[in-house]
């Protein structure tokens, strides 16, 4: 379970303020206004920003301080989550030994995952050679073999058009469905979070609040949501 | 409260840069303890302080004064090989010194082509022995250079300002006092400056078409009384005036210098509506011709004279350049071993040790570091036998400065782009670098080893101090072949070197870019 005690994360000139709890297995949509601090919660829990005031907690286990990869989370950026100079199957080893000395059960398992995401005959591309949905699908192998069980994801398939978007959501959907992970991820678009999200954090005005019934609070939004979806 | 993660350390570029600031302190600090200083300087160090002055400024005037037209002229037209011609501009920057001196003899010397032109028409030969041939072939190195400091300044110039003047009809004597005149105040000062403060170390070329009272650099006067009077204490002595000299000029240089870009968008010719006369034409197009016959032709020279001495070298001179593969190989690997993790170290925001170690470089000169390190090997080992390691070494540490600047943006860039998803996979330290950084640095580390090893495989300078009879590198071979008068040889010797040295760049750029992912 992720807890964020009176957790403050600072961002230069600004900051974000969370003091909740998020129950395992959990999909979170992190949505609110931009510049509202979405990126920001989300860089705080996987460790790429100071928390300045209170502390993190995964299953009780303090993780404040633990550098980013250490931490039990696996993160998508908004892109860049491949190195173009390595082939898929190099980027998903990574995810398993970031030396990339694999053994043999190692590499099938990076070979199934890349069979899982639907990339099979692909081991040996390199990311400029594959379309933006299959870039996606490979990134999405390497956080299957990372294991972890909480997925951040920082919007990173919003530079694809509507239709691959809603498969890449359904794909991660049952990734984590499988594999029993934690899912937050940040999204600007209500129809993202109805279509995988069981729960809602709305971040504005600095503050991260707690998760909510995704279709209660979209149904019914506070005046700070119904001002950033236009439905006053 | 969490670290905010670096993907490689600092500590390997600290230690770098350590020793480097350790090796070229220690060096002069060598010169400062062994300078007497109770002897104080003669007529001739004088002499020495005056002429290295001299040529300076004047290889920097000449060379700035020269460029301007040609600049102009290549940011106003457009013809086939332009770009190529520009490319060629760089290329001095790597040619062995010695290599263009043969080709500058064989052009301007007395019994050179000119001079046979002067010939029937009935005229005296040219003298290229003394102030004026020093000063050519500086302007012969850096005019070039000149001409892309000054044709960037001209390329900055955005391209609305042109089509504004065109559209208010100014002509050609509006342009240059609205646009050009005002960008070469900013940019003339610069250039004077860099060129000044390279010519101020100039050994080579001094020794071998200066000499004499009345043509020594302070350099040459170092060479001089090391070699041939074996007077450690005066060596030290002008040591200490050539680091007062240099140190004097890179700090005006540094000051004057605006943030160059080397090589960025130089192809790209500006659409102009004035200067479309005729006189403007034809000015402009001999003025192109006129700069591209007085790179080519020397060289043309070399590789003419050359390839009729070099189907019949002396084996001397195939061990020199065997030698010279060596320490240049040698070089190079130290250069990287050096620049990269100082490169990584900047990445990850230790910019200033590493601004310091590199500015060191440029302060000091050759000579005076090969002089101090003698001082200081003198007691504990034979200088002469370390005289290849120790050239390595300090063609190295020349190369870093330079090394850097190519090195360093693209480490800012790949760490910027690659730490995070680095981070977040827990790539760090070694196996970022091996995985990802060095992988994406590939073109950059070959640029800058085509460079380090094409600048040592030239060099002459540290090696002419330390050199015995046995052991030559083929550069200071070179010399030794002309001091006897066996110019074929000395030909043959020379278009060998230039191939090994363009050969050596050539490859290591492209093995740097073969088959890199942008």
């Amino acid at each position: 379970m992720l807890k964020l005690e009176g957790v403050v994360i600072r961002n230069g000139a600004f900051a974000v303020t969370a003091d909740f709890e998020v129950a395992d297995g959990a999909k979170v949509a992190v949505i609110g206004p931009s510049g509202a601090g979405k990126t920001t919660l989300i860089e705080g829990i996987a460790g790429f920003l100071a928390v300045e005031r209170g502390r993190i907690l995964w299953d009780g286990r303090d993780i404040t301080a633990e550098p980013p990869g250490r931490r039990p989370v696996a993160m998508l950026f908004q892109d860049g989550n491949l190195f173009p100079h390595l082939t898929v199957a190099q980027n998903v080893g990574l995810g398993i030994r970031p030396d990339l000395k694999l053994d043999a059960d190692q590499r099938a398992r990076v070979a199934r995952a890349i069979a899982r995401v639907g990339l099979a005959g692909l081991e040996v591309r390199k990311p400029a050679e594959l379309s933006g949905g299959q870039q996606s699908r490979a990134a999405l192998a390497r956080v299957l073999v990372q294991g972890r069980p909480l997925v951040l994801l920082d919007e990173p398939f919003a530079a694809l058009g509507p239709a691959l978007k809603a498969e890449m959501l359904d794909l991660v959907a049952g990734l984590v469905a499988e594999t029993g992970a934690t899912l937050m991820m940040v999204s600007h678009d209500p129809g993202d979070a109805r279509r995988i999200a069981d729960q809602v954090v709305l971040v504005a005005e600095g503050r991260a609040h707690p998760p909510q019934e995704t279709t209660a609070l979209l149904d019914a939004p506070p005046p700070v949501l119904q001002d950033y979806l236009g439905t006053a | 409260m969490a670290r905010r993660a670096e993907p490689v350390g600092a500590a390997v570029g600290i230690g770098a840069a350590a020793v480097v600031a350790a090796l070229i302190l220690g060096a002069l600090l060598a010169v400062f303890l062994r300078a007497e200083a109770g002897a104080g300087l003669g007529p001739a160090d004088w002499a020495a302080v005056r002429f290295t002055v001299l040529q300076a400024a004047l290889s920097a005037g000449v060379s700035v004064t020269l460029a301007v037209p040609v600049a102009r002229a290549l940011a106003r037209r457009r013809f086939p090989g332009r770009r190529w011609l520009i490319a060629l501009m760089g290329a001095p920057f790597i040619l062995p010194v010695i290599v263009a001196v043969l080709g500058l003899l064989t052009v301007f010397g007395r019994g050179g082509w000119v001079s046979h032109l002067l010939g029937w028409a009935g005229l005296p030969p040219l003298q290229i022995y003394g102030l004026h041939g020093v000063v050519l072939a500086h302007v012969f190195f850096n005019l070039p250079l000149a001409v892309r400091l000054i044709l960037q300044g001209w390329q900055e110039i955005p391209a609305e300002r042109f089509r504004l003047a065109a559209q208010l009809g100014a002509g050609p004597r509006e342009v240059r006092r609205l646009l050009e005149y005002p960008m070469l105040a900013r940019v003339a000062p610069g250039a004077l400056a860099v060129i000044f403060a390279i010519c101020l170390t100039s050994f080579a070329v001094a020794l071998t078409l200066g000499g004499g009272p009345k043509a020594t650099t302070v350099e040459l006067a170092i060479y001089q009384a090391f070699r041939f009077d074996f007077d450690l204490g005066r060596a030290a002595m002008l040591s200490v005036i050539q680091i007062v000299l240099t140190c004097a000029a890179a700090l005006v240089a540094v000051r004057a210098a605006r943030r160059d870009s080397p090589g960025g968008g130089l192809d790209r010719p500006i659409r102009r509506w004035d200067a479309t006369g005729r006189g403007a034409r034809v000015w402009d197009t001999g003025l192109i011709g006129l700069a591209a016959l007085f790179l080519l032709l020397p060289l043309a020279a070399v590789v003419l004279r050359g390839a009729a001495g070099v189907v019949d070298l002396p084996g001397v001179v195939w061990l020199a350049a065997l030698i010279s593969v060596l320490v240049a190989a040698i070089s190079t690997g130290l250069l990287l071993v050096l620049a990269l993790p100082m490169a990584a170290a900047v990445a990850v925001g230790r910019r200033a040790g590493m601004e310091i170690a590199g500015l060191l470089g440029l302060a000091a000169s050759p000579l005076v570091i090969g002089t101090g390190l003698f001082i200081v090997i003198n007691p504990v080992a034979d200088p002469f036998a370390l005289a290849l390691p120790v050239t390595a070494l300090v063609n190295a540490v020349m190369a870093l400065p330079f090394a850097l600047r190519i090195l360093v943006p693209r480490a800012v860039q790949v760490v910027e782009r690659y730490g995070r998803l680095g981070a977040s996979l827990d790539l760090r330290g070694w196996n970022f670098a091996r995985i990802v950084l060095l992988p994406r640095m590939r073109a950059q580390i070959g640029f800058a080893a085509g460079l380090g090893a094409a600048l040592s495989m030239g060099d002459l300078g540290v090696i002419a101090l330390f050199a015995d009879p046995e052991h030559a590198t083929l550069p200071l071979q070179i010399y030794r072949l002309m001091g006897s008068y066996r110019m074929e040889a000395a030909a043959g010797a020379a278009l060998l070197l230039l191939a090994l040295s363009m050969g050596a760049f050539w490859a290591l750029d492209r093995g740097g870019r073969w088959h890199a992912e942008a």
